[in-house]
């Protein structure tokens, strides 16, 4: 699995026997115990282990909920309602689910962001970042169909619109686009059974982003982690072993976000939600204004600032898929932004821009709020197509730290040292 | 090592508050009219918000008097008033006013397969007049009078405060656990009607009023025929004194609980795990900066 060796040993008969036929005990300890972590990680690094935490999180509650929720027209809204009123700790399970989607997105943004930041798609991580750019691509089909199920007014509505985006390719070849809608819709509207499918759907979907964040993990452990000084593990002393030490880092960020996520489901259950989805799904009024939850919303404002309908929905996947190209786009010789004094600027001009985008998002497209939206899409693309490829060649890096060990003591520390532990010059 | 983690944790907070800033608010303002809610204190709000038991009481009194006329409050049983965090009402009472409830029951089929109408039970959902939108609109001169029983969080206006204000106060709203928009909302419009403006076109049969949408509401001015008065029927009252303004606060607060009924519950819950994890994360912290004292 990695070109990491486990230095495992059964302590039990039970633990030689297993070895000896399913080494599981082996890999588990291989990757999760002593697997080699840089010992310069920051708190970014701790939202891989919040993911999966949060992922888990929407698995169990979302099986419970499930047991309670009926995939009917007729029933899905009551059923939400009942779930909430009288099924034991039903609120707080379905506070947990609901919250827990926009916590997860909140902790893939800043993976993302952090991934961007610190260069972790350059090489040998190519593979690693797209995969985790088809990870937020299921999240986001996940998400857009769990939203459907509360079978509110906004559930209703957002459905018939994102769905009814698919018809723009008629423009390409006529009829193509009709035809998949009516296919995704199981009838000639959003109705019961395109939320009965909706509902199949957002039970498998899940199951399939565990797999994809098995290879996630798989890759990682092939290549290592990068880290703040974007170099590799060269010696001993660059690395510590995951148990305990990265293990009790994750656990503190953890706990940290914990705080927020139970902030919101215990003092602000329907804050990130949208009122209208406490009115039952009605085909015969549209709400005044539909607007996705928050984490679609910079796409939306993307999909809204075109003129025209298949453009728009093509500037709103490529957006997506344009970062899977970052690993080739940028032409930098440096991982991470910290030593590059240009790209740093660019890079929180990038973020500034996605935020932008979000609040454009949820404002009606009108006027000068679809100007923006125009200016900073632009520049979305922009900073991916022109920033990246043309700063890597023109900047001159900042020096380098020797290795992950001079980044954390100082230059020349760690030189013919033997071990991370003795190599400290301090005992704090 | 501390610097980078309250660095870590105020982006991180900085993060969130720029995620839950871009929520929209829930009805926008382009209506077009005047169209203003006020921000009010509630019992309920923020972390140690809880129900006041009177105020559900009275509320409950007003829905009953005033609103229970044209509105059903369905999703809501009668039990629900004799729960814990709600009204809290004494059993018996409960049960004389389910089987005096105008609104009866439909049941059957009995023995002869004819359904049937039935007093009302603990057990049964507080059922308003109309037996479906066709006779409430025959009714209503051709308006809904919409079920109250979440009406509170279907109208959970986030503010609607211009950039930058519109920012600050979402950060004041998620800081102290503020989502009682619903309640403020229901509150605005109990209390907001007015003269129409001049040259302004009402509608027939429509009433002018400053909080709804539009400025033009199918609902009259109903709690304006003299208020509930608390006291009546009751041997020792020492609450506050009835008043429109009055009445409209409790009857709010009162749909609050009906469109959330475990709140009281989830707040307390909810600060014994903020607790825990307060705790905890300390302790982590603590044992995660001894463990890698020799790496730094």
């Amino acid at each position: 699995m990695s070109s990491h060796e486990s230095n495992y040993k059964p302590t039990s008969r039970f633990g030689k026997w297993l070895d000896d036929r399913l080494p599981v005990g082996r890999l588990m300890h291989g990757q999760f115990v002593d697997f080699p972590t840089p010992r310069n990680l920051n708190y970014w690094w701790t939202f891989g282990g919040i993911l999966t935490f949060c992922l888990v999180a929407q698995l169990v509650t979302g099986i419970v909920l499930a047991m309670h929720y009926q995939p009917s027209a007729a029933e899905a809204f009551n059923s939400v309602d009942h779930i909430r009123r009288d099924v034991n700790y039903g609120w707080m399970i379905q506070a947990m689910h609901a919250t827990g989607s926009s916590m997860f997105f909140l902790a893939a943004y800043i993976h993302l962001f952090r991934g961007l930041y610190y260069g972790s798609y350059k090489a040998p991580r190519e593979i690693l970042w797209i995969l985790g750019v088809f990870i937020i691509l299921a999240m986001m089909a996940t998400a857009f169909m769990g939203y459907s199920l509360p079978w509110g007014q906004m559930s209703f509505w957002a459905v018939t619109v994102i769905t009814n985006l698919f018809s723009s390719l008629d423009s390409i070849i006529p009829g193509v686009g009709t035809a998949i809608v009516q296919w995704l819709w199981g009838g000639y509207s959003v109705s019961g059974s395109t939320l009965n499918r909706f509902f199949a759907l957002h039970y498998l979907l899940p199951f399939v982003i565990v797999g994809l964040v098995a290879l996630h993990i798989w890759a990682l452990h092939v290549v290592g982690q990068n880290n703040p000084a974007g170099l590799d593990i060269k010696t001993k002393s660059d690395s510590v072993p995951m148990y305990p030490y990265a293990v009790a880092k994750d656990a503190v960020g953890l706990f940290a976000f914990l705080l927020v996520f139970a902030w919101f489901v215990f003092f602000l259950p329907d804050y990130l939600g949208h009122a209208d989805n406490f009115i039952e799904a009605n085909p015969l009024v549209t709400p005044p204004h539909i607007v996705p939850e928050w984490y679609f919303l910079p796409y939306y404002a993307i999909l809204r600032a075109v003129p025209s309908k298949l453009g728009g929905v093509i500037l709103m996947f490529a957006s997506i898929a344009i970062l899977a190209f970052a690993p080739w786009l940028d032409t930098a010789r440096v991982r991470s932004s910290k030593y590059r004094p240009i790209y740093k600027w660019f890079f929180w001009l990038f973020v500034f821009t996605c935020l932008a985008l979000g609040y454009l998002g949820a404002k009606p497209a009108e006027g000068s709020y679809v100007a923006w939206a125009r200016v900073f899409t632009a520049y979305y693309f922009l900073h991916f197509i022109v920033v990246m490829p043309i700063l890597g060649l023109i900047e001159t890096p900042k020096k380098l730290p020797g290795s992950i060990t001079e980044d954390v003591l100082g230059p020349g520390a760690g030189k013919g040292a033997t071990a991370g532990a003795a190599a400290a010059p301090e005992t704090r | 090592m501390t610097k980078t983690l309250t660095k870590s944790l105020g982006f991180a907070a900085a993060v969130a508050l720029a995620g839950a800033v871009v929520v929209t608010p829930a009805i926008s303002a382009e209506s077009g009219g005047e169209h203003h809610i006020a921000h009010q204190q509630w019992s309920f709000a923020g972390f140690f918000g809880h129900y006041d038991k009177d105020q559900l009481q009275r509320g409950f009194r007003v829905y009953k008097d005033v609103c229970a006329a044209c509105h059903g409050l369905s999703r809501v049983a009668f039990r629900n008033l004799v729960e814990n965090g709600g009204p809290e009402f004494p059993e018996e009472s409960v049960k004389a006013l389910a089987a005096e409830w105008p609104n009866q029951i439909t049941d059957g089929p009995d023995d002869e397969g004819k359904m049937f109408q039935r007093p009302a039970k603990l057990s049964d959902r507080i059922l308003g007049p109309y037996k479906n939108e066709k006779e409430a609109r025959a009714a209503q001169n051709g308006a809904l009078p919409p079920d109250l029983s979440l009406m509170t969080r279907a109208r959970n206006t986030h503010n609607e405060a211009a950039w930058p204000m519109h920012i600050l106060l979402m950060a004041r709203d998620i800081a102290t656990g503020y989502q009682e928009g619903g309640a403020n909302y229901v509150y605005a419009l109990l209390t907001g009607y007015h003269e129409a403006p001049a040259g302004f076109k009402l509608a027939d049969g429509m009433n002018y009023n400053v909080a709804f949408p539009g400025n033009q509401v199918a609902m009259p001015n109903v709690l304006d025929g003299g208020p509930v008065n608390y006291a009546d029927g009751q041997e020792k009252y020492e609450g506050p004194k009835a008043s429109q303004e009055q009445n409209a606060r409790d009857v709010s607060a009162f749909l609050s609980w009906a469109a959330d009924t475990s709140l009281n519950e989830r707040k307390r819950i909810g600060w014994q795990v903020m607790l825990y994890l307060l705790i905890t994360t300390i302790l982590l912290f603590v044992a995660k900066k001894r463990l890698w004292a020799k790496f730094h």
